[in-house]
């Protein structure tokens, strides 16, 4: 009964459906052997890869992954699919595809427009037989602009998530981190806290403090305390000044179920959000976090492999019109992925599959102490996904988060790729930064003020 | 000659008192300074050996008999630390050898006790070296205290938290607690976890179980991490479970009450 073939070299390889011969096509990963679909040779992934190039587009709107009437998520896909928008390339297949991505037909606005006549599933069928180079070249073709108090996403500008977590939510230390950030040029992505404990009171507090640093500074950028959907929603009922409204999703209903959540009351949270209309540049305010394994993770991947679960996920995303969605790509482990090899290609597959859909992509590069990952492999993604044209990346202090226990991109990782890659902050935050004088930028020339602006001074002595 | 240094310092520094994070580094032009980027890969080096660094059963389980305490020496079914990072699985299951000497145990010994205390390496030997013994020097006063009767303590190599649950049921204990190295932060490279289950059996998943994490010299201490466990387990055993039903009331929340008030805001409370 195999429905899909490949003779090569004498041996003819088959595969049972699509959801087989995707995962089978994935470029190897401790994930994959885990949920045992991986290709139980390299010779067997380079037939898969070889069989999947030759399946059409149009195949994908009528073999789906996980059954339609099984999942909410498949439903979305499927309902949403932009007929007239998949025009341009409908008549080609995955290999085709991946030709057109690379020529010269597909540009930012031929782009654009292509992304709602994609799946999920044919983005990440093309990423699979994509090398590296290729992930960087077409990703950076692409623009994914979105606003709140900022713009994010433009051509030339890569813009930081200021994360000054403390572990145990003490103001004091919260606002120790932040000033560090800001007076390094980070957080105009947002400044969001992942909060150590998940009371109410407690995301309320931070909720207001976040606000009231940002309005008595002026600064030109938006909060987020990342909490439960459900959480935001209650915070808003009670008045807390609330930016952006945050989630982890999956590619499918039931991993979603098992972080508590559907499409509905993620629909219920982007209108209790938008109800607020605190946006003054514009009204994208969902922040969602996603990583390659969460299915698994949550025995909820129907045998489907983790990049097309992950890429499933953006599907979700774009639904809710989101400012930035983070692919977490190292925090999950080194059962899923393994070494600095496979985090650094999951990131850049992830930005890729993201932006080709139209999700303002970024990307929380990091590594847990038991993966096989140091900061020589952050910085090869860094600067990978800065060429690739990145909307935002993480900056904490020296790259250690002491609450998650984990090692991200820090506020001088930022600056570095500023100055490699000539990339600005927010047109917005970067008119913030010149006038308190804490940082001039002209293309890869960067010049940090050398004493403490005024108003920081003064909070300061407060201390004293 | 200007005798100006290469890296600059922040003229924040009295900010480093208000948190652990690891603010106000310095620059050189503008990335880390040499001593910066030093400290940072020595901490690094030492979390990543703690991950790597074999469990020594043999020192705890002399040290356990010394106090009259009976041991056992298991381990699970991941061969090794490669497999063990990989198959989290196996790490949560015992070896075959392991599942028979603990059947054997109990045909031998009898079944029934209250507890069974398993220590397993985890993800950081170094944790379970540094503090198993002296939290369960600890723990075991207020067990005995308690009246509670003690099945041997496991020594699982390997384990991961559920392969406590195998342990609990092989051996028919009413309780189990494992003592486990959690996964190392950069600055806190020794961490012991602490989860309990009662009723264990194989299968359970993590709505099952009560966990205390952060257990060393910085974080939380041996007193208050054996207060908080034995508050569970009394409740545990009023109530007849443990997981998500049964709340750690010994934790309150840190910014209940709306403080907001630091330096950048000085005008609130």
């Amino acid at each position: 009964m195999a429905q899909f073939a490949h003779t090569i070299a004498g041996q003819t390889w088959r595969f049972d459906s699509l959801r087989e011969l995707m995962a089978k096509a994935t470029p190897a990963r401790s994930g994959d052997f885990l949920a045992g679909v991986a290709a139980s040779s390299d010779a067997e992934r380079a037939a898969a890869q070889m069989a999947l190039a030759d399946v059409p587009l149009k195949h994908f709107l009528q073999e789906v992954v996980i059954p339609y009437e099984q999942d909410e998520v498949t439903r979305l896909i499927i309902d949403s699919h932009d007929a007239a928008a998949f025009a341009p390339v409908s008549h080609l297949t995955v290999g085709g595809l991946r030709d057109w991505l690379l020529g010269e037909a597909a540009d930012e606005t031929s782009l654009r427009h292509l992304a709602p006549g994609l799946t999920p599933e044919m983005a990440a069928a093309v990423s699979k037989i994509m090398r590296i180079q290729d992930l960087v070249l077409v990703a950076q073709k692409i623009r994914v602009v979105t606003r709140f108090r900022n713009t994010q996403g433009l051509r030339g500008r890569m813009s930081t998530r200021l994360q000054p977590n403390h572990p145990t939510d003490d103001p004091a230390g919260i606002a120790a981190s932040i000033l560090d950030g800001l007076l390094y040029g980070n957080g105009d992505a947002m400044i969001g806290i992942n909060p150590a404990t998940d009371s109410m009171g407690s995301i309320t507090a931070l909720l207001e403090m976040l606000d009231a640093i940002i309005q008595r500074y002026e600064i030109p950028t938006q909060s987020c305390v990342l909490t439960h959907v459900t959480s935001s929603i209650a915070a808003i009922e009670r008045g807390a000044p609330l930016d952006l409204v945050f989630q982890s999703i999956a590619g499918t209903e039931a991993a979603n179920a098992s972080f508590g959540v559907s499409l509905k009351i993620l629909q219920e949270g982007y209108e209790a959000g938008l109800s607020l209309k605190r946006g003054t540049q514009g009204n994208n305010l969902m922040y969602f976090e996603t990583g390659q394994g969460s299915a698994l993770s949550a025995n909820a991947h129907h045998g489907v492999d983790q990049q097309t679960c992950e890429t499933r996920a953006y599907g979700v995303a774009r639904h809710f019109n989101p400012f930035l969605v983070n692919t977490v790509v190292g925090f999950i482990g080194p059962e899923y992925l393994y070494n600095g090899k496979q985090i650094i290609r999951a990131g850049l597959e992830d930005h890729f599959c993201g932006k080709l859909l139209g999700v303002p992509m970024g990307c929380d590069i990091c590594y847990t102490n038991h993966a096989e990952a140091d900061q020589d492999d952050m910085d090869t993604l860094l600067t990978l996904l800065g060429t690739a044209g990145i909307n935002f990346i993480m900056g904490i202090p020296g790259s250690d988060d002491v609450m998650l226990n984990y090692q991200t991109t820090s506020f001088h990782d930022a600056l570095y790729a500023r100055q490699v890659l000539g990339l600005r902050t927010a047109p917005e935050f970067e008119g913030w930064l010149q006038r308190m004088n804490i940082l001039h930028q002209q293309g890869g020339q960067l010049r940090l003020g050398d004493e403490l602006p005024a108003a920081f001074r003064q909070a300061l002595a407060h201390l004293n | 000659m200007s005798e100006r240094p290469p890296a600059t310092e922040n003229p924040w520094q009295q900010l480093r008192q208000l948190t652990p994070a690891r603010i106000a580094l310095g620059r050189a032009g503008t990335s880390l300074p040499t001593r910066a980027q030093l400290d940072f890969q020595f901490a690094h080096a030492q979390a990543r050996d703690a991950v790597h660094l074999p469990f020594d059963a043999k020192p705890l389980s002399d040290a356990l008999q010394q106090r009259g305490l009976d041991t056992l020496h298991l381990r699970s079914a991941a061969e090794d630390r490669h497999t063990y990072l990989q198959r989290p699985d196996l790490g949560r299951r015992l070896h075959a050898d392991s599942g028979a000497q603990l059947d054997t145990y109990a045909a031998q010994h009898g079944t029934g006790k209250d507890l069974a205390i398993v220590i397993a390496d985890g993800l950081s030997s170094l944790a379970v070296h540094r503090h198993s013994l002296p939290f369960l020097e600890r723990l075991l006063e207020q067990v005995t205290a308690e009246g509670w009767s003690l099945a041997p303590i496991s020594l699982v190599e390997q384990g991961r938290v559920a392969v406590a649950d195998e342990v609990g049921e092989r051996l028919g204990a009413k309780m189990t607690v494992i003592l486990i190295g959690e996964r190392p932060g950069l600055s806190s490279p020794d961490s012991l976890g602490l989860y309990f289950t009662y009723a264990p059996r194989v299968g359970l998943n993590d709505a099952y179980r009560n966990c205390i994490s952060n257990v060393r010299l910085e974080g939380l201490s041996y007193g208050m991490a054996t207060f908080r466990l034995m508050y569970l387990m009394r409740e545990a055993c009023r109530r007849q479970l443990s997981g998500v039903d049964l709340k750690d009331e010994a934790e309150t929340p840190t910014l209940e009450g709306g403080q907001t008030g630091n330096f950048l805001l000085p005008d609130q409370r």
